[in-house]
C-alpha cells in the first residue's frame, strides 16, 4: 500500500464523514461547518490528481465564497437553532432508503467497468494554468464569454430579488 | 490506482448529496447537498481527465475546463437561490420547505 493510496483512503474518509455530518447534524451552522471540511479534503484529491488549478480555484470559489456566502445568510437570519419539527419520520426513512438504493444500483453497475487505470506517480502538467488557459481561450472562448453572460445575469438577478 | 476507487467515492457523495436533499427540510442545507452532488460529479471528472492523460491523450485538459465551467455555473446558482431564499424568509419567517411549498402567500 502506496503513500498516495494511504493519503486516498485518509481524504476519502474525511470528506464522506463530512458529507454524512452536513445531512445528518441538526444545527445549520455545523452542517455549513462539515460541508467545508468537505470540500477542503475534495480539494486535496485535487492535488492528488495533479490539478493544481483546480485546486486552488476549488479552494478559493467553494470554500471561500460561497460557504462564506452560506455562513453570512444562516448567521444573519439567525436561524442556528433547530427549526426543523420532527414529525413525519417516514419521510426520513423513505429519503434514506432510496438515496441508498440508488448508491446500491450504482455501484453494482460501475463496479465490473474497465476503464484504464490511474498511474499515481505520473506527473503530468495538464492541470497547470498555462495548458488549461491555452485551452480556454483556444478551443473554448464562446463558453467562457457566455459565462460572463450569466454572470452578469446573475448579478443582476441576485440584486433585484433582494432589493424587494 | 484503479479508477473504479475515484468512481465508488464520487458515488457516494452523489447519494449522499441525493439523501440530504431527500431527507432535510432545511432550505438551505437542501442547497449545500445540491453542491455537494456538483462537486461529486466534479470529482469524477477530474479523475477520468487524469486517467485519460495516463493513457496518452493529449486532449484531456477539456475535462478540467468541463469543472471549471461547473464551478462558474454553481457560483451564479447559488447567488441566485440565496436571493431567493433570503426573499422567501423575509415573507414567511422561515425556510422550511413545508411552509415554502405554498408559493403564494
Amino acid at each position: 500500500m502506496g503513500i498516495d493510496m494511504i493519503i486516498f483512503t485518509v481524504l476519502s474518509a474525511i470528506a464522506i464523514a463530512a458529507a454524512l455530518g452536513v445531512i445528518l447534524s441538526k444545527n445549520p451552522v455545523n452542517s455549513v461547518l462539515c460541508m467545508i471540511t468537505c470540500f477542503v479534503a475534495i480539494a486535496g484529491h485535487y492535488i492528488m490528481l495533479n490539478a493544481q488549478f483546480l485546486f486552488v480555484v476549488h479552494l478559493i470559489v467553494y470554500t471561500g465564497a460561497i460557504m462564506v456566502l452560506f455562513l453570512f445568510v444562516l448567521m444573519m437570519m439567525n436561524l442556528n437553532a433547530d427549526i426543523e419539527p420532527q414529525k413525519r419520520n417516514w419521510l426520513k426513512y423513505a429519503g434514506a432508503i432510496s438515496g441508498g438504493a440508488l448508491l446500491l444500483v450504482l455501484v453494482a453497475a460501475l463496479r465490473d467497468a474497465s476503464v484504464p487505470a490511474i498511474q499515481s506517480g505520473a506527473p503530468t502538467d495538464i492541470g497547470l494554468i498555462s495548458n488549461l488557459g491555452k485551452t480556454l481561450f483556444t478551443s473554448y472562448v464562446v463558453p467562457f464569454e457566455l459565462s460572463s453572460v450569466l454572470f452578469l445575469s446573475a448579478m443582476v438577478g441576485a440584486v433585484v430579488i433582494g432589493k424587494k | 490506482m484503479p479508477v473504479q476507487y475515484y468512481i465508488f467515492l464520487s458515488i457516494a457523495l452523489f447519494c449522499i448529496g441525493i439523501m440530504g436533499v431527500l431527507m432535510r427540510r432545511n432550505a438551505i442545507i437542501i442547497f449545500m447537498c445540491i453542491e455537494l452532488m456538483l462537486n461529486a460529479v466534479n470529482l469524477l471528472l477530474v479523475a477520468f481527465s487524469k486517467m485519460w492523460v495516463d493513457a496518452g491523450r493529449i486532449d484531456a485538459a477539456s475535462a478540467q475546463l468541463f469543472v471549471f465551467f461547473v464551478m462558474v455555473v454553481a457560483a451564479a446558482e447559488v447567488s441566485v437561490g440565496l436571493a431567493i431564499i433570503v426573499m422567501m424568509y423575509r415573507n414567511t419567517h422561515s425556510v422550511d420547505i413545508n411552509i415554502l411549498s405554498r408559493l403564494k402567500n
